[in-house]
């Protein structure tokens, strides 16, 4: 193996052992109680203890997470094609996307509560209206980007509309669709986390990670609460790496991006 | 060959895009049936501008064109279109890029295959069927490039200096191959480059244009016969036209319009 290659595996080990030293050496340095500072020890423990709970918690948010992630993907594409297509769409639907991210779902979240209901379509309502843009706008920048060569060569071949949106632009802007999937991978749990914590407690409480960090926080489980963001990290991570293997199965034949370098 | 109608007719075109100045100034040339004609000319003469006309990828300002006798945008279906890049579709293999023109056009899956596969041969590329583009050389992907017009069956072939970008050894193969190419599949071709040599090999006549703005300065025939073999390059009489030709490309540079 060459040096830059154990460097790689080395470095985030090495980070990672230095963050946790750091995280003892404050806590004992400012004798901090551990419901305002918890030792990573202490979290550990929290979560062994409360682990039949918030893996049975992190299994309903991995639902409404997947349900908005996935009603994201699907029309977050639609909508990217409608915007790519036609300059006149993209002119009069365009201002009212950026409406709709600029409004903070917090202040939407009593209508959502209203209109999809508490509960599992509340949640995944709040998940899709925080991780849908940026699939939108990666896609929409895609159609545009299309190599303009490729385009003259299709209108050469006579290629109607359709032919050429779906034998040449959308291919071209898959790699531009992938990079918008993984930043909503990274969005879709924080989303329904939120629209739990938000939306999911107004019936009364029907779980996932959002309830309780909830119910951990009005009882001062402190620990317990760490353990929950640690949890939500990992349902993050699986989100984020099953987005990365996607990415690699559609693009790894035939994008510059899986350009392996001799050197 | 003089008895028929040209294929490609220009007849005082004049082109500029939207305000701008005069890009082509009064364009006359006739292309016959089996004629290889190569344009050649200094940067900003507007031959490849000539190419997208004769394509429709862009509209005459002024004056006649006509394509196979007809307007250029409904000639499209006899024509096919070289670009100086590949332009390859990154997604799709050697075959699939061949395949395209055909896919377009509506050719059932099994006899797009077979097509494919012959014109691959025919570029000596068979066995790279199965290679995306990022895994060829430049050389291979302009014969991936050109076997897919091919596939087209075209009339006409408009090249738009497909060689440019290849060292002088490749283009020197792939001039040779191209000819041959032509011998088993007959077209006409439109040729535009920045080589004397390349045009001098290639070419039954070469016409010489000049800058701002872009027209025709002089038409040169090139009666080597056809086959043509790599040792043609060797004759004094390949010399002596590479010099002619060679001589009114400076002149063209000196002229300057009244």
């Amino acid at each position: 193996m060459k040096r830059r290659d154990w460097a790689v595996w080395l470095s985030p080990v090495l980070s990672g052992v230095l963050f946790v030293a750091l995280w003892y050496a404050v806590r004992a340095a400012t004798g901090l109680q551990s419901w305002i500072l918890p030792t990573p020890e202490e979290i550990f423990q929290a979560a062994w203890k409360e682990h039949g709970t918030l893996v049975r918690a992190a299994g309903g948010t991995a639902v409404g997470a997947l349900g908005g992630f996935l009603a994201a993907s699907l029309a977050g594409l639609a909508i990217a094609l409608g915007l790519g297509g036609a300059r006149w769409l993209r002119a009069g639907l365009y201002p009212w996307l950026l409406v709709l991210q600029m409004t903070p779902v917090i202040v939407l979240a009593p209508i959502i509560v209203l209109w999809a209901g508490p509960g599992l379509p509340g949640i995944v309502t709040v998940t899709f209206l925080i991780s849908f843009f940026p699939i939108v706008v990666n896609t929409t920048q895609g159609l545009l980007s299309t190599d303009a060569h490729l385009v003259d060569l299709f209108r050469t071949y006579d290629a109607t509309r359709l032919q050429e949106l779906w034998r040449l632009r959308l291919p071209s802007a898959m790699p531009y669709f992938l990079a918008g999937l993984r930043i909503a991978a990274t969005l879709a749990p924080i989303g329904a986390i939120f629209g739990e914590y938000l939306v999911g407690n107004a019936s009364g409480g029907t779980g996932g990670l959002g309830f309780l960090v909830y119910v951990y926080n009005t009882q001062i489980k402190i620990p317990a609460l760490f353990a929950t963001g640690l949890i939500s990290c990992l349902l993050g991570f699986i989100f984020v790496a099953a987005v990365s293997w996607l990415n690699w199965a559609v693009l790894h034949r035939w994008h510059d991006s899986f350009e392996r370098h001799d050197r | 060959m003089s008895d028929q109608p040209p294929i490609v007719q220009f007849r005082a075109v004049n082109k500029r895009f939207g305000d701008g100045p005069l890009v082509l100034n009064r364009i006359t040339l006739a292309v016959g049936e089996g004629e290889f004609v190569s344009l050649i000319g200094p940067s900003g003469c507007g031959k490849s501008t000539l190419l997208r006309l004769a394509s429709a990828l862009s509209p005459v300002t002024s004056g006649g064109l006509a394509v196979d006798g007809t307007a250029p945008e409904e000639a499209r279906e006899h024509l096919a279109f070289v670009f100086q890049e590949a332009t390859l579709l990154p997604w799709l293999t050697a075959a699939g890029n061949v395949e395209l023109p055909l896919l377009l056009r509506g050719v059932a899956a099994a006899e797009r295959r077979s097509r494919a596969m012959e014109l691959l041969a025919l570029v000596r590329l068979r066995e790279a069927a199965a290679r995306y583009p990022r895994q060829l050389s430049g050389g291979m992907k302009m014969r991936v490039s050109i076997a897919r017009a091919l596939a087209r069956e075209p009339r006409i072939l408009l090249l738009d200096e497909p060689f440019a970008a290849l060292d002088e050894i490749t283009r020197n193969h792939l001039n040779e191959e191209l000819l041959d190419w032509r011998e088993k599949t007959p077209f006409t071709a439109l040729f535009v480059t920045h080589s004397v040599a390349e045009a001098v090999f290639l070419s039954n006549r070469i016409e010489v244009m000049a800058a701002n703005p872009g027209r025709i300065h002089a038409g040169v025939p090139v009666d080597f016969p056809y086959p043509r073999a790599a040792a043609l390059r060797e004759q004094p009489e390949y010399f002596a036209k590479v010099a002619e030709v060679s001589r009114l490309l400076h002149a063209a540079e000196e002229d300057r319009p009244a």
